[in-house]
């Protein structure tokens, strides 16, 4: 297989861009991924689009976004396929994309994740990411994923006492970083005594789904992020300018649809079995990953998801948040973009927006505050359905 | 008509309010919002902060801050009737005002809500605020409320779940207009009160100081590039 590398990275804003079309705000950041690049003027020279969205059709009343976005870009006649899996489906794109490279059948790939999801209100829009539970298991019985946070919080505080507190730390932490970021839809830090300690905590960090709050809670968002994807092995590599940055890892893995099956509702085998096939085929350990992006749509799933990756032991992972071993300068930091409880989550842009992080950490390009030290290898986990189907990337500075 | 008795003719009949005593949010941010009633003197100061946003129509700021003008204005002027206007500072700038009107004693006008700092539910606050001011100062047992703007509806009468009785239309109907009218009432309140009511009483006297005199903010998110 041929190595691929990044070489151009993309991304909006995150926040509120329901008065655009779906087609422009991916056209944006596949714009910015190109120029990045140096590859815009070249742009027609693209091997393959891959694109990664979950809901366009139900969201934005909007179908075949893939061919959309070239014939928006003016690409044509470059190939285009949507990819959709769930929350999942940035990551995924980028794995299809990986894959059209390593196996030689395309040379430059670019990936674009998007979603626009507030032109329907919040609560149609709980509703529309809820499709992806089981229909008569889940679904129809009313559950919604904020739903499916709040049992499996309660359940994992029941197990290994961790407190709200502990959740709030983490918001506390995320806020930090996202407030740094650029791209991040809430650019607004929080302090632990306003949204857990003090007399207003309990209003001012309102209830979503007991026991998760607003502040363990990401936001609705939209935006899109994107990727160049290069064979390193190709002369092609030679004409970008920027050093590419190595997908060492990519891998996926499907779990039960319904939660109920699982053995234990508190494992997320495709998480665990994701993260290890990645370490396995980039030759790594967990305790050799710089840092980390994993997807705290829930603050809970940032603690069990940094477990199940081999991080931390399991249960332990929110003692490691009391001591601060996840900030920018801590042992092994997380979410340093702000993760999606800062940064937002536009579902379908997620995945691609975590590698767009791993690159800018990997290069030294994140801003000042939130750069993490000398990076060598950064790993996202991108999650989707509620835990059903999951990738895991390692990226690798050269 | 001598001018004084024009002027008298002219001003609606008061009904003396209870004060409304100010409390302390901490706001996640950690910041602290001093919540109080607003003074006549401290006019020039509200009207100054809103007639910037005059020009913004996205979720409606346009429509909201030109009527909030309009009220406040003739809260000054004399020519609305038992009107209170509570306002939020963060050391002192407005992060947002409430208008609102004690009808008779029973029944409470809901007028407007302006958030300036956006983020930190500086609206859902000084709303909750507003409420508390009709139901448990002034002791009416039911508010009536309309919604211009999606956020609005949203905050207020899907999360309050407050009573739809729009169908009374003539029969009961808000004064801004003939938009449908939803009522928050006794019971009601009583049932979030506790989740969305907050804020610390006595204030300091270090926290009052800061919001003694009120200041016009320098930047609105809301109109990107502005500086006063």
């Amino acid at each position: 297989m041929a190595n691929v590398g990044i070489v151009g990275i993309g991304h909006t804003k995150f926040g509120n861009s329901s008065e655009y079309d779906l087609s422009d705000v991916m056209a944006y950041a596949a714009t910015d991924a190109l120029e990045d690049a140096h590859f815009l003027a070249r742009r027609k020279e693209v091997d393959q689009v891959v694109v990664g969205n979950m809901a366009s059709g139900l969201f934005c009343h909007q179908s075949a976004v893939a061919s959309a976005l070239v014939s928006r870009m003016d690409m044509e006649p470059v190939p285009a396929e949507l990819v959709e899996n769930g929350p999942a489906s940035g990551a995924s794109a980028i794995k299809i994309g990986y894959m059209a490279v390593a196996s030689g059948m395309a040379d430059i790939v670019l990936v674009v994740g998007g979603e626009v999801m507030r032109k329907v209100t919040g609560w149609l829009g709980t509703d529309y990411v809820a499709t992806m539970l089981h229909t008569d298991a889940e679904y129809n019985m009313g559950l919604t994923l904020p739903g499916f946070g709040g049992m499996f919080t309660r359940m994992y505080m029941e197990r290994y006492g961790m407190t709200e507190r502990d959740l709030a730390l983490l918001a506390v932490k995320n806020h930090a970083n996202g407030a740094k970021n650029k791209y991040a839809h809430i650019q607004a830090p929080c302090t632990i005594e306003a949204i857990a300690d003090g007399p207003d905590a309990s209003v001012v960090n309102t209830y979503v789904a007991e026991p998760l709050r607003m502040y363990s809670t990401c936001p609705v968002s939209d935006g899109a992020a994107a990727l160049l994807l290069v064979n390193m092995d190709s002369p092609k590599a030679k004409d970008f300018p920027k050093k590419p940055i190595r997908i060492a890892g990519i891998a996926s893995a499907t779990d039960t649809h319904c939660v109920h099956n699982r053995k234990d509702p508190l494992m997320l085998n495709a998480v665990r079995i994701s993260a290890e096939k990645a370490y396995a085929m980039a030759s790594l350990k967990p305790s050799d990953i710089s840092f980390a992006e994993l997807h705290d749509a829930f603050s809970i799933l940032e603690f069990a998801i940094s477990e199940e990756v081999g991080f931390f032991e399991r249960g332990k992972s929110f003692l490691a948040v009391r001591k601060g071993e996840t900030n920018i300068d801590g042992k092994m930091p997380i979410n340093t973009s702000g993760g999606l409880k800062s940064k937002g989550h536009p579902v379908g842009a997620t995945g691609v927006s975590q590698a767009v992080e791993l690159v800018r950490q990997l290069r030294g390009e994140a801003e000042k505050g939130r750069q993490v030290h000398n990076p060598k290898y950064g790993m996202s986990v991108n999650f989707g359905g509620f835990g059903n189907n999951v990738v895991a990337l390692i990226c690798a500075k050269e | 008509m001598a001018l004084d008795a024009m002027e008298k003719t002219l001003r609606p009949p008061e009904i003396p309010l209870k004060p409304y005593p100010a409390k302390v949010i901490t706001l996640a941010s950690g910041e602290k919002m001093v919540v109080r009633e607003a003074k006549r003197e401290e006019v020039g100061a509200l009207l100054g902060t809103l007639y910037p946003l005059f020009g913004v129509a996205k979720d409606f700021y346009d429509i909201v801050a030109v009527r909030m003008y309009s009220e406040i204005l003739g809260w000054y002027r004399y020519r609305v009737a038992n009107e209170f206007v509570l306002v939020g500072t963060v050391d002192g700038v407005i992060a947002g005002i409430v208008t609102s009107r004690h009808v008779t004693p029973k029944l409470g006008m809901s007028l407007h809500t302006l958030t300036i700092k956006r983020g930190y539910r500086v609206g859902a606050q000084l709303f909750a605020a507003k409420m508390e001011n009709h139901l448990d100062i002034l002791g009416e047992d039911e508010v009536y409320i309309v919604a211009e703007s999606p956020n609005g509806f949203k905050r207020w009468m899907i999360e309050y779940e407050l009573e739809d009785r729009s169908s009374l239309f003539p029969e009961v109907r808000h004064e801004l207009g003939g938009v449908p009218t939803y009522v928050l009432t006794r019971p009601l309140w009583d049932a979030v009160r506790d989740v969305k009511c907050t804020g610390v009483r006595p204030v300091s006297a270090e926290d009052l100081k800061s919001s003694e005199k009120l200041i016009m903010p320098s930047e609105y998110p809301q109109i990107p590039g502005f500086k006063r």
